[in-house]
């Protein structure tokens, strides 16, 4: 469970930072009259939408270190056979990594309000995006066919439980890009479509950062860390 | 006002259920005295927590409830108060605690001189294995569980085969001989309990858990399984017996070995 | 899984919006069935929850058959035992608990306490509802499938869960349960972003943390705790999902059933309790909190006082919501887990008393010189504070190590969790819904029938709860279908626990009359006018009662003050409304 405890204490910084601009330690009771002899005490000025995407990553994450904790347990019994990585991942991942670039562009040409270029950018990013998935199949299909199924092995189980899970969130980040997409078609107001494009942008930098942590930690580079937070927990 | 009288009689009612209830613990069988000494501590403190919470609130109710005119009084906190019940509270928690944590470290470690038994688990049914005359218990694996060899015992291993199967029957224990209890499923959770132990542990299957304890009193005492196993879990009852030295040895000379239990069916082979 | 980019864009929030018409309502159907305000929202988060409810109450009245008087109802079979305890646990946790602490009174607390119009998702909101009712008709559907529901335990242990000397292991009612839990926790998520970011971003003018109501913070602990949380119990179901339908050996090791070897191998049963527990436990403040913040309110409400300690009671709530996700392996002392273990999680568990201690002093303290009017929600918070104490004590036994060797898994665990997240979160929310229902409806519930509900519940609750402990301490074993021929069970023992059974159907009933007061008194209550307990905080200061879509007419509330300026030294009232400007001499001493 190292990993998700990680993982939690990065929460927990950040709320506890958050918390100590929040005045916790002042005396409500004598605070009485106009907030604004309290300064940094209102609600936040960034848009909700934002915020709740930040938390809805913070969950997402959550969801991927519980996987991998999972995957760090289960490895340790003697049954694992690690499995060989297809060489396509690492296409995958360049592709990945260009649908990110895509939508940071996208980001970039919304606040510049070059509505063509945003247009450009986000079915470039949707594009590679889907193509990304589409290698992440053929990325199965080599392994089944070299015998690689599911239930061989725990370590194949793993592999296609979490890349599946992966793939299924980048699936309803295509749906959500896909509305912005029709919106910037439809041409819509550009304040409006700025932060759908940043919300999009943001679950997808997300995206490709979980899949970084877990290609690592599929291929096996993460070996070393895994046996010292064994070393730590026994 | 019948609220501050009912807090008081809740208090009251339940010192006197404690004091004066007929359902207590069963008497004791093994070394774990501390473990019940400790539950007594814990009583002893969360009592007198539970008293003094629910009568001051009781004093409260009573002193402070509403009448024509009343105004409550304005006190937002009092650090000092708050501080000083924090460390009171620290200082009971702690009370609790370190014996616990001493008791724990002793329940962990098992002496050297602890005999092991293997007790296996299946739904619903209860089995035993000591190790023969050399001391040893031979390894075992689920998978090697066939209708001839119920525990799977491993056949290679020659520590096993001189090991004395207790299939489905009682098991004997010698009285003050410190026992380590190796446990073992090969289907279901399911965990080897007798109240008068006091310990339990749960049963993996794949993997093999433990507890110790030395039997202090002869008798008879039911098993019972404290971890859901099924739709038989409360009928998986067994029984263990603690038993004088001569009297446990000779049960153990009536116990067959795991190698005169399989002997028949290799003979039959060799025909 | 949740997609909030859309909506996210197409909803300005809520607290810049002058007017409501954005997504004001048009017709029937979206006023009262597919509705986005949070009010109704809440309505049919707590009517669903209760629904459910009541069929987890007679699942443990038929339980209390069996246990009470054994031998006595053939048709309560082992199978079905063991069917009635899952899905009443099962049920009661996350169905009742959970639902209406987050999305019944959430939704309906949280935007009118800090001021908004309404959530800033409410259209994911409303998507948050249908999702959980989808959930529990899941659910329901497992009592229709063949071979039932599961009959796991609510703790789902694998690998009997997914066998078949479990009733529902090898049928339609495990695959079910996990799917309705995966149901539950998709539509939680959005509810719970809801509850989050409408804290963060959409207090109105004024309402800082710090002068937020109790029920507030602890709602919105339990929700970021429940978002950290829930995945555990996600990924869990799913892993089982693959083992059950796909063969997979996640949590599967060898197994011999029936004398023949199941195609699972190697997996571990204990990674399994580690992700439920890991839930697990964390739900159990995801209950608790919210009833700590609402008991606050009641008691400084009804005895005119301000919360004793609030900014300790702020700083509990926090420390507990994060200590509880380092405890979690105390469920699991016997589990055969690394016995080290065992020291490092009794002492956090120790550990997390002391700040619940101090929340327990400041109720107490609260009371002290207050002004206490003795009504019905007020009494039931002082039965919360009896009944938790007295569980929360027990807990202590539980949670310290070694004394829970021998009580784990007995009769006194059953007790214990019962008086301290049943009975005593339970008691918080009838408390609550005394208290709130004039806001909801504009009149009051029956005074007579609620004190008949109060005296029955708390006095029952407690004779059923108690002595129960002592049954455990004995050595019963709890989730046992059959109590009749065990050897430690004497006479004396049989007949306590028919009394319990008896109680258990006397508190039963109790809440009938409750139900039939919520329907009665929607019509022929008293009227309750706008703030019947003169009470500070926002929602009761709204132009209309019940408030009406968009929560406070024309203009947002500006605040300035907390929420507990009750008996204010040199105010001509005992109570200032959060909204009500000006100052009054300090109070003495600070």
């Amino acid at each position: 469970m190292s990993i998700v405890l990680g993982f939690m204490a990065v929460v927990v910084g950040i709320a506890a930072w958050w918390l100590s601009q929040q005045r916790l330690m002042a005396k409500p009771w004598l605070e009485t009259g106009n907030v604004d002899a309290y300064p940094r005490t209102e609600s936040g000025s960034m848009p909700p939408a934002k915020i709740g995407m930040g938390v809805f990553l913070a969950v997402v994450g959550s969801l991927f270190a519980l996987f991998t904790s999972a995957y760090f347990m289960r490895m340790g019994f003697t049954d694992w056979r690690s499995l060989p990585v297809p060489r396509i991942l690492w296409l995958n991942t360049f592709i990945l990594v260009l649908s990110s670039v895509a939508l940071h562009c996208a980001v970039l040409a919304a606040r510049n309000r070059r509505d063509d270029l945003v247009r450009l950018a986000l079915v470039t990013g949707g594009m590679t995006a889907f193509a990304f998935l589409i290698g992440q199949w053929l990325a199965w299909r080599e392994l089944t066919a070299s015998g690689h199924f599911l239930t061989a092995n725990p370590a194949n189980s793993f592999f296609y439980l979490i890349t599946g899970m992966h793939g299924l969130h980048i699936l309803g980040g295509l749906v959500g890009l896909g509305t912005v997409t029709a919106r910037a078609w439809r041409g819509a107001a550009a304040d409006r479509l700025r932060l759908g494009v940043e919300l999009c942008a943001m679950y997808w930098h997300f995206l490709l950062f979980v899949w970084l942590f877990v290609f690592v930690i599929l291929a096996g580079w993460a070996e070393g860390f895994i046996e010292i937070c064994r070393a730590l927990l026994t | 006002m019948a609220i501050a009288l009912v807090l008081v009689l809740v208090v009251a009612g339940s010192i006197l259920f404690h004091v004066f209830s007929p359902w207590w613990w069963t008497p004791i069988a093994s070394n774990w005295a501390y473990i019940d000494h400790t539950i007594s501590i814990t009583f002893w403190i969360t009592g007198i927590v539970f008293a003094a919470v629910v009568l001051f609130m009781a004093y409260c109710v009573y002193r402070f409830r509403h009448r024509e005119g009343n105004r409550a009084d304005y006190e937002p906190e009092n650090r000092r108060l708050e501080t000083w019940l924090t460390v009171v509270t620290g200082v009971g928690v702690a009370a609790m605690l370190v014996p616990g944590l001493f008791v724990w470290s002793q329940f962990v470690t098992v002496p050297a001189d602890a005999t092991e038994v293997e007790v296996i688990a299946q739904q619903w049914q209860w089995s035993f294995r000591l190790p023969g005359a050399d001391g040893k218990l031979g390894t075992s694996d689920t998978t090697l569980v066939t209708g001839e060899n119920v525990l799977g015992v491993n056949p290679e291993d020659t520590n096993g085969q001189d090991d004395v199967v207790v299939s489905a029957a009682d098991l004997h224990l010698p009285i003050g001989k410190p026992v380590k209890m190796l446990l073992r499923s090969i289907d279901v959770l399911h965990d080897f309990y007798v109240p008068e132990f006091r310990a339990k542990m749960d049963m993996i299957p794949g993997a093999v858990t433990y507890f110790w304890f030395t039997p202090t009193r002869t008798g008879t005492f039911e098993v019972l399984c404290a971890e859901l196993c099924g739709t038989g879990h409360a009928f998986m009852r067994g029984v263990v017996m603690v038993d004088t030295d001569e009297d446990y040895l000779a049960w153990l000379g009536e116990q067959q070995t795991f190698a005169q239990m399989s002997a028949p069916q290799q003979t039959g082979m060799a025909d | 899984m949740v997609d909030i980019t859309q909506s996210g864009a197409e909803h300005v929030p809520p607290a810049e919006v002058g007017e409501v018409d954005l997504y004001h309502p048009h017709s029937w159907w979206t006023k009262y069935v597919f509705s986005q305000d949070a009010k109704v929202i809440a309505i049919q988060y707590s009517g669903t929850a209760i629904a459910i409810g009541m069929v987890a109450l007679v699942l443990s009245w038929l339980m209390r058959l069996q246990l009470g008087f054994p031998g006595t109802f053939d048709f309560i079979t082992p199978e079905a035992y063991y069917q009635f305890i899952t899905m009443h646990g099962m049920i009661m946790v996350v169905y009742l608990l959970t639902a209406l602490f987050l999305g019944g009174f959430g939704n309906y607390l949280i935007p009118l306490m800090v001021g908004a119009r309404d959530m800033v998702f409410p259209y994911v909101n409303m998507l948050s509802y249908w999702i959980y009712l989808l959930a529990v008709l899941v659910l329901v559907a497992s009592f229709f499938a063949p071979g039932g529901p599961t009959g796991a335990g609510w703790t789902l242990y694998p690998p009997q869960a997914i066998m078949t000397g479990t009733p529902g292991g090898q049928d339609a009612g495990i695959v079910l349960m996990l799917v309705s839990l995966a149901l539950f926790i998709i539509g939680f998520t959005m509810g719970g972003l809801n509850y989050v970011v409408t804290v963060l971003q959409g207090r109105t003018r004024g309402m800082t943390l710090m002068r937020m109501p109790l029920t507030v913070w602890g709602i919105f602990t339990a929700t970021v705790m429940a978002l950290l949380a829930f995945p555990a119990l996600f990924v869990a179901c799913i892993m089982m999902l693959f083992d059950r339908l796909l063969g997979t050996s996640f949590f599967m090791p060898s197994i011999v059933e029936a004398g023949e070897q199941l195609a699972y191998g190697g997996g571990s049963p204990i990674l399994f309790q580690h992700l439920f527990w890991f839930f697990g436990h964390p739900e159990v403040y995801i209950v608790a909190l919210p009833a700590f913040g609402i008991v606050s309110d009641l008691i400084s409400t009804h005895a005119r006082k301000n919360i004793f300690g609030y900014r300790m009671m702020v700083w509990a709530i926090v420390g507990i919501g994060a200590l509880s996700f380092i405890v979690w392996a105390h469920h699991m002392y016997v589990s055969g887990m690394h016995p080290y273990f065992g020291f490092f999680f009794a002492t956090t568990t120790l550990i997390i008393a002391v700040p619940t201690a101090i929340k327990v002093y400041n109720w107490v303290l609260t009371l002290w010189r207050g002004d206490i009017h003795l009504t019905i929600p007020m009494l039931f918070a002082l039965a919360f504070i009896v009944t938790f104490v007295n569980g929360g004590l027990t807990g202590l036994f539980l949670g310290n190590v070694v004394v829970d060797v021998p009580l784990s898994d007995t009769m006194f665990v059953v007790a214990h969790f019962h008086m301290v997240m049943g009975v005593a979160p339970i008691l918080v929310i009838f408390g609550a819904i005394y208290h709130w229902y004039p806001k909801m409806t504009g009149r009051l519930l029956d005074e007579t029938l609620g004190r008949f509900h109060f005296w029955v519940t708390f006095v029952g609750a407690y004779l059923i709860f108690f002595p129960m402990h002592y049954v455990g301490l004995m050595g019963v074993p709890r989730r046992y279908s059959e109590l009749g021929d065990m050897s430690l069970l004497t006479d004396s023992a049989h007949s306590l626990n028919a009394f319990i059974s008896i109680m258990a159907f006397i508190v039963g009933f109790a809440q009938l009359v409750f139900l039939f007061n919520l329907i009665w008194s929607i019509r022929h209550g008293k009227d309750a006018g706008p703030n019947p307990w003169r009470a500070t905080s926002l929602e009761w200061q709204t132009a209309e009662t019940p408030p009406t879509h968009g929560n406070f007419g024309k203009e947002l509330p500006v605040v300035y003050r907390w929420a507990y300026d009750y008996s204010v030294p040199g105010a001509k009232e005992d109570f200032i409304p959060q909204n009500e400007p000006g100052t009054y001499p300090a109070a003495r001493g600070h």
